[in-house]
């Protein structure tokens, strides 16, 4: 992906207004179409295009991999942390009426909350998983990216020896009209 | 106290639900084994309270997050599921136990806090199948312990697990679409996902052939997770390649919380009715359950691995509760569930002797046994006590469940399945003497590790030796376990949840 410089740029350009589009979603569930599950495949989609046009290296600079394992556990965490604090304050698991005074109220601060924590989650996730087939933590060193550059020279070269070698033993068809 | 009491429901799947995700930022093994071996415990202890306070015959229904039955999820808790979660908390506590040596010689140390947060998921979502009035609430906690077996699975020694962890996942998907597929026939049907609801409304709707496909689609699914003969592929694999901790605790819970579902959808949700007159899925399941005990056991007796040998004996245990619960009467479902407790009391001890083999001479392989009875004395003397359990000598809990068995059978006047048992018996006792036989009666090399192998360390050796105790405890006094039993078998053929 190194001289894809129209990638690099639209992806740039985009990249903000897909995490925000993510937020957007995530924020406007309760009113609209969306909530915590699409939020965080979209979030999860924008860090993953940063990590195929820049490279899984950048993408953990970013994104480091300890971090996303822990939002993954956290999420998990918020959303049963709500249940919880429900089934302390005298209700029943998850029954988010008793979290504000008003039952409508505390409807909307619980499901907000859980939708924050399955976002959370989805999200890492998604980093997760694009991590886990992307390769092994840290195979792309120096060496590897010197060996993978020194190969494609390789490759290159002997497919210009190749052409010139074909244009030099094939059938001159010109010659045959 | 009310309050705590009222909450018990919800408790039971919130702790090991939150401890999981903490168990995964743990970095150290001994925390992570420390938090799951307390959440399970405290499940275990959570449990009990259920099963005392549905005792005498009572239920408890729990509304999760306020919302009224129909419409949201309910938790209800009668004398069957409150069997099963103990069972369920109490295998996993005792193996946890076990666990913590063991585990830490077959697992990578980096993936250990993984193993006991896959073991809490799978927690979970076994006791969320159990604890559920909801059938779609089944499905997601069946995903949810699926998902964490096969990580269990997958996490095993040896390349081998990772393609027994997939095999078990495609058909493990395969089973749980069925199943999905299944309730969404029903739901189509009746507009309802509340077992005891969809039991009121399926009635009027009975004949059509939509309800019919719907039945056959639960089935199968139930039959696959349940590894009921022949959709029993995935298991001798699985349970070889796992972990042995892992192995114990699935080879005592994850079939048999299946078998529960079926219990629960064939009785309750169909209805006697149903499942045993118009369409009769009940005979069809006696005529599998026959053919599973008997390929179960055979092929047992042929196998060279000790953990694949109980496996394979596993499938054919599964034959008996079937087999009990085909027989659509309150005896039969009465004999289901008590071999649904006692076979988790012999294979968790079984499995766990297994495990502290695998320790000390590191491999399950028949052949490298010779001679452990002498160097092992006390797990050796539990696996005897346990493999007589699982054939069904007298006063041991095997024989309680077989005997209740062969009652149900007679009672409908099906004395065939009397020498079924007696065959299936007999082969028990001959594929257990084969590794009984090796373990104290062949002599080791001189220079083999078994010949130098010492006892496992206490911690190994008690819970061996506390269940095959309680397989002798559970075959004098009966009282809880076929209490229970009975209680539960009458509450499933006198028909509603």
């Amino acid at each position: 992906m190194q001289h894809h410089t129209v990638l690099k740029v639209a992806a740039k350009l985009l990249l903000p207004f897909i995490l925000l589009f993510a937020l957007y979603v995530q924020f406007h569930g309760d009113f609209g179409p969306g909530g915590g599950f699409q939020a965080g495949v979209i979030f999860g989609a924008g860090i993953i295009l940063y990590a195929l046009v820049f490279g899984t290296g950048h993408a953990r600079a970013v994104v480091p991999p300890g971090a996303v394992r822990a939002a993954a556990a956290l999420g998990v965490l918020l959303y049963t942390g709500v249940g919880v604090a429900s089934l302390l304050l005298g209700a029943n698991f998850l029954d988010y009426g008793i979290l504000a005074a008003d039952p409508v109220a505390g409807q909307h601060l619980g499901i907000l909350l859980v939708e924050l924590g399955v976002g959370l989650t989805v999200t890492a996730v998604m980093i997760l998983l694009f991590y886990a087939f992307a390769g092994v933590e840290g195979a792309e060193t120096d060496r590897a990216v010197a060996n993978r550059d020194g190969a494609e020279r390789a490759a290159a070269e002997r497919a210009v020896a190749d052409r010139g070698g074909a244009s030099r033993a094939g059938p001159d068809w010109t010659s045959t009209s | 106290m009310s309050t705590l009491q009222a909450q018990l429901p919800a408790l039971q799947i919130v702790v090991p639900l939150l401890a999981a995700p903490l168990c995964s930022l743990l970095r150290r093994p001994a925390l992570a084994w420390g938090l799951a071996a307390a959440v399970s415990g405290a499940s275990f202890a959570v449990a009990a309270a259920l099963a005392v306070a549905v005792s005498d015959g009572s239920e408890i229904a729990y509304l999760l997050g306020g919302w009224a039955a129909p419409w949201g999820i309910e938790y209800r808790i009668d004398a069957l599921n409150a069997l099963v979660l103990v069972i369920v908390t109490g295998a996993s506590t005792v193996t946890l136990v076990h666990a913590r040596l063991s585990v830490a010689r077959e697992v990578r140390r980096e993936r250990i806090g993984l193993f006991y947060t896959a073991w809490l998921l799978c927690l979970t979502g076994m006791l969320g199948m159990a604890i559920t009035g909801d059938a779609f609430n089944v499905f997601v906690f069946l995903e949810i312990s699926s998902l964490a077996t096969y990580t269990l699975v997958a996490l095993g020694p040896g390349r081998e697990a990772l393609l027994a962890a997939f095999r078990y996942l495609v058909l493990g998907s395969i089973g749980a679409t069925f199943f999905l597929i299944g309730v969404g026939l029903l739901y189509m049907m009746t507009g309802t996902l509340n077992m005891a609801d969809l039991a009121g409304r399926l009635g009027g709707v009975a004949h059509t052939r939509t309800v019919t496909a719907g039945i056959v689609f639960v089935i199968l699914g139930l039959g696959l997770k349940a590894a009921v003969f022949p959709l029993h592929a995935w298991l001798p694999a699985a349970y070889a390649c796992a972990p042995s901790s892992a192995a114990s605790f699935l080879a005592g819970t994850a079939t048999k919380v299946s078998v529960y579902v079926l219990a629960r959808f064939l009785f309750d949700v169909f209805g006697v009715d149903l499942s045993f007159g118009r369409l009769d899925p009940g005979t069809f399941l006696v005529l599998l359950a026959i053919a599973g005990i008997v390929a179960g056991s055979a092929v047992a007796v042929f196998q060279d691995h000790v953990k694949r040998l109980l496996a394979w004996s596993s499938i054919a245990q599964i034959g008996y509760m079937v087999l009990g619960l085909g027989l659509g009467t309150a005896a039969g479902a009465t004999a289901s569930i008590l071999h649904l407790f006692n076979h988790a009391l012999m294979k968790v001890a079984l499995f766990l002797a297994v495990g502290n083999l695998v320790y000390r001479t590191g491999s399950a392989a028949l052949a490298s046994l010779a001679g452990v009875g002498r160097n092992m004395p006390w797990t050796m003397g539990a696996f005897l006590m346990a493999a007589m359990s699982l054939v069904g000598v007298p006063l041991t809990a095997g024989f309680v469940s077989k005997w209740y068995l062969l009652r149900a059978a007679l009672e409908e006047g099906l004395w065939p399945i009397a020498i079924v048992i007696l065959i299936s018996s007999l082969l028990a006792a001959i594929y257990l003497w084969r590794v009984i036989g090796v373990a104290f009666f062949e002599r080791a090399g001189p220079d083999t590790v078994q010949a130098h192998a010492a006892e496992a360390p206490w911690t190994m050796v008690a819970p061996v030796v506390a269940l095959a105790a309680a397989n002798v405890w559970f075959g004098v006094e009966t009282s809880f376990s076929t209490g229970f039993a009975a209680l539960a078998g009458a509450a499933l053929a006198g028909g509603g949840p």
